[in-house]
């Protein structure tokens, strides 16, 4: 009990029900299953990217790519479904996956084999992938009259209760939470991210953990891009604009840490639901939406000091229990 | 091996073809043949290029970035980054445009634009030096507020009130009508980074840092004191820009500059500065901005849309960074065949 109490996922997921909590004291509409059922499905995106970027900043990188990925696979599976309307939608999330997984290990390619630094890679790579966006559309955009019904319902078919997208996030979570927890690869991840000179030492290969790392943050930011447009009803070049910096904030409020080798699954969906919240929240007590943004600048420094104070309190408890 | 021994071999090492090829493989030799074949496509293709008045005016689309270039250069030696420089810009530009509004004069405004730079630098500087957090983090909190407070404020609106001789600061010009004041202000502030950089103790002391923080720390290098100061002198260069970019754009609004931190990192980074930190120098960088510069009005004469130019400037980056590093080490392969 005390040890599940000590968790910063416990401390975060008690903030989070707070939050709620003060929300529904001045809003009885929040805690409607109609809001709480919106505020998962608006969410959703931001989860399952974010869980990507998790893996990156694990092994002490940052993929600033995976909003131009999602524009990308967005994009080319909205073109393909206005020319070819005859192919299933269904069809889609796998090909936008598939191109994830393309883009994803182009990223790859260049940090394992050309030895870029995943930042600098990625900065790269996101003006080109968002540039053939804007090429393979000839600077249009493809709107929702241009899709087929199939498609657009891609992201809200309902299943159970829940939508398709729901249940596709609860998916990723529960496969990223086994990849993390019960896989080799996944403890090679955490190991080559904790100390990498300690992990290539006890064989894990370096090239190995960073392809696989970028890929999976391209597929993941892949089928996102698809929902996301189906969701939208649009796909233009501009889509899920500085959506890349949401991930990492969901990521640093879920309590990854920069250094790397640090942080859970868990911490990073309690940090993206946190954002959903906020989000809402600001929607149902009448905040301006332009407040948002100075808002999650504040939760974000808010959270990185206190998780810094908590860490540096524990560590200063261990030593005064060293016997010297 | 003694040190007379080892000496002999440096020198073995040193024939006149490599010491060529070695020169050819530096960064700033090679970016300034990358800038010196952009100038003769240029003006290859269009006959005004290289018209004097023409070139100067084209500095105008990158000067501003270029200011903040600079002390950037110092952030990321340090092993740190700042990405809320943008931001800065904003809040910077948003302070400025309330004084406008409420009819202050342009000597008021310009201390106002770089007051608020300086304490946004120092905020950043401040927190990630107390409590030891990475750059990133606290920058990209702080990129969210700034920019955040701007639009909090402003919404949808605009600030488009500004005395009227505070438009000659950003498109003013000086010397024989020719050089714009942003480029001499630049040009100030990259010799003051040059110096900095090459000669004091302040940038060797940066370069220790990137380095080794602990081994900085043990050889008594301030190290939390250069970083508090390269925060804050990088909050006040934004404060410059957002002054200059105020004026010359006679308007304030909260997407201002928005995206311009990985525009400023990647000058940096095709400049030769290592993103890991420890390496970089001023000139690099300073022949990245005008290649970036020049390359970009180049194409923008050729109608190439800016989401094209961007797919060439990430290629350029990729291709930068891996080129000398490829010639590198099929040289060492060959050498120990």
């Amino acid at each position: 009990m005390k040890r599940i109490l000590k968790r910063r996922e416990t401390t975060l997921f008690l903030s989070l029900v707070a939050l709620m909590l003060l929300v529904t004291l001045r809003s009885s509409t929040f805690l409607r299953p109609g809001n709480l059922n919106s505020i998962l499905n608006d969410t959703c995106a931001l989860l399952i990217v974010s869980l990507g970027q998790f893996l990156v900043i694990l092994i002490g990188g940052i993929d600033l790519s995976v909003a131009a990925t999602m524009a990308f696979t967005g994009m080319v599976t909205a073109l393909i479904n206005q020319y070819n309307p005859g192919i299933p939608a269904w069809l889609m999330l796998p090909i936008g996956a598939a191109i994830g997984a393309g883009l994803g290990s182009i990223n790859g390619f260049l940090v394992a084999f050309g030895a870029l630094p995943p930042m600098i890679a990625t900065i790269a790579t996101m003006s080109i992938y968002r540039g053939f966006v804007y090429v393979f559309s000839k600077g249009a955009w493809v709107l929702s009259r241009d899709m087929t019904p199939g498609y657009l319902a891609l992201p809200s078919t309902p299943m159970l209760g829940l939508t398709s997208m729901v249940w596709i996030t609860i998916g990723v979570i529960l496969l990223a939470w086994v990849f993390m927890r019960y896989t080799s690869s996944g403890r090679e991840v955490y190991a080559f991210g904790g100390n990498k000179t300690a992990a290539l030492f006890a064989g894990v290969r370096e090239r190995k953990v960073e392809m696989i790392v970028m890929t999976l943050s391209g597929i993941l930011a892949g089928i996102v891009g698809v929902l996301w447009v189906a969701r939208y009803g649009n796909a233009h070049s501009e889509t899920a604009a500085e959506f890349h910096m949401q991930t990492v904030a969901a990521c640093v409020l879920g309590g990854v840490s920069f250094v790397g080798g640090s942080g859970t699954v868990v911490g990073v969906v309690i940090g993206a639901l946190f954002f959903g919240v906020i989000n809402n929240a600001l929607t149902v007590v009448h905040i301006s939406p332009f407040f948002q943004m100075a808002i999650q600048g504040v939760v974000i420094l808010v959270a990185i000091v206190s998780n810094t104070l908590i860490d540096r309190k524990t560590q200063m408890k261990l030593i005064a229990r060293r016997k010297i | 091996m003694s040190g007379a021994e080892g000496s002999r071999i440096i020198k073995r090492e040193k024939s006149i073809g490599r010491a060529v090829t070695g020169f050819l493989l530096t960064w700033e030799s090679l970016l300034f043949i990358f800038l010196a074949a952009v100038m003769v496509v240029n003006s290859l293709l269009s006959k005004v290029f290289l018209d004097p008045a023409n070139l100067f005016d084209a500095t105008l689309n990158f000067t501003e970035k270029a200011i903040i270039a600079m002390p950037m250069i110092f952030v990321i030696i340090l092993g740190d980054i700042d990405i809320s420089v943008a931001s800065i810009i904003a809040l910077s530009s948003l302070f400025m445009g309330m004084a406008g509004a409420g009819g202050a004069p342009t000597p008021v405004l310009i201390l106002i634009g770089l007051g608020v730079g300086l304490l946004a630098g120092l905020v950043n500087g401040l927190i990630i030096t107390r409590f030891d957090i990475p750059a990133i983090a606290v920058t990209l909190g702080t990129m969210s507020l700034y920019r955040g407070i701007s639009n909090a404020v402003l919404g949808d609106k605009a600030f488009t009130k500004y005395p009227e001789d505070f438009g000659s600061l950003g498109q003013g010009y000086a010397i024989a009508g020719l050089v714009p004041w942003q480029l001499l202000v630049f040009a100030a502030i990259a010799i003051i980074a040059a110096v900095l950089r090459n000669s004091t103790v302040v940038g060797r002391y940066t370069v220790a840092i990137g380095n080794s923080k602990t081994a900085a720390r043990f050889s008594c290098v301030p190290v939390e004191r250069v970083r508090l100061a390269v925060f804050a002198a990088t909050g006040l260069c934004s404060g410059i820009a957002a002054i200059l970019l105020t004026s010359r754009i006679g308007s304030t609004r909260p997407n201002i500059a928005s995206g311009w931190e990985l525009d400023i990192i990647t000058t940096c980074v095709l400049g030769g500065v290592a993103i890991t930190g420890g390496k970089g120098n001023v000139l690099g960088v300073i022949v990245a901005i005008f290649l970036l510069g020049f390359m970009k009005f180049g194409m923008g004469v050729l109608n190439v849309p800016g989401k094209v130019m961007n797919i060439i400037t990430g290629a350029l980056l990729i291709v930068a960074i891996l080129l000398p590093r490829t010639v590198e080490s099929a040289r060492r392969r060959r050498l120990s065949r």
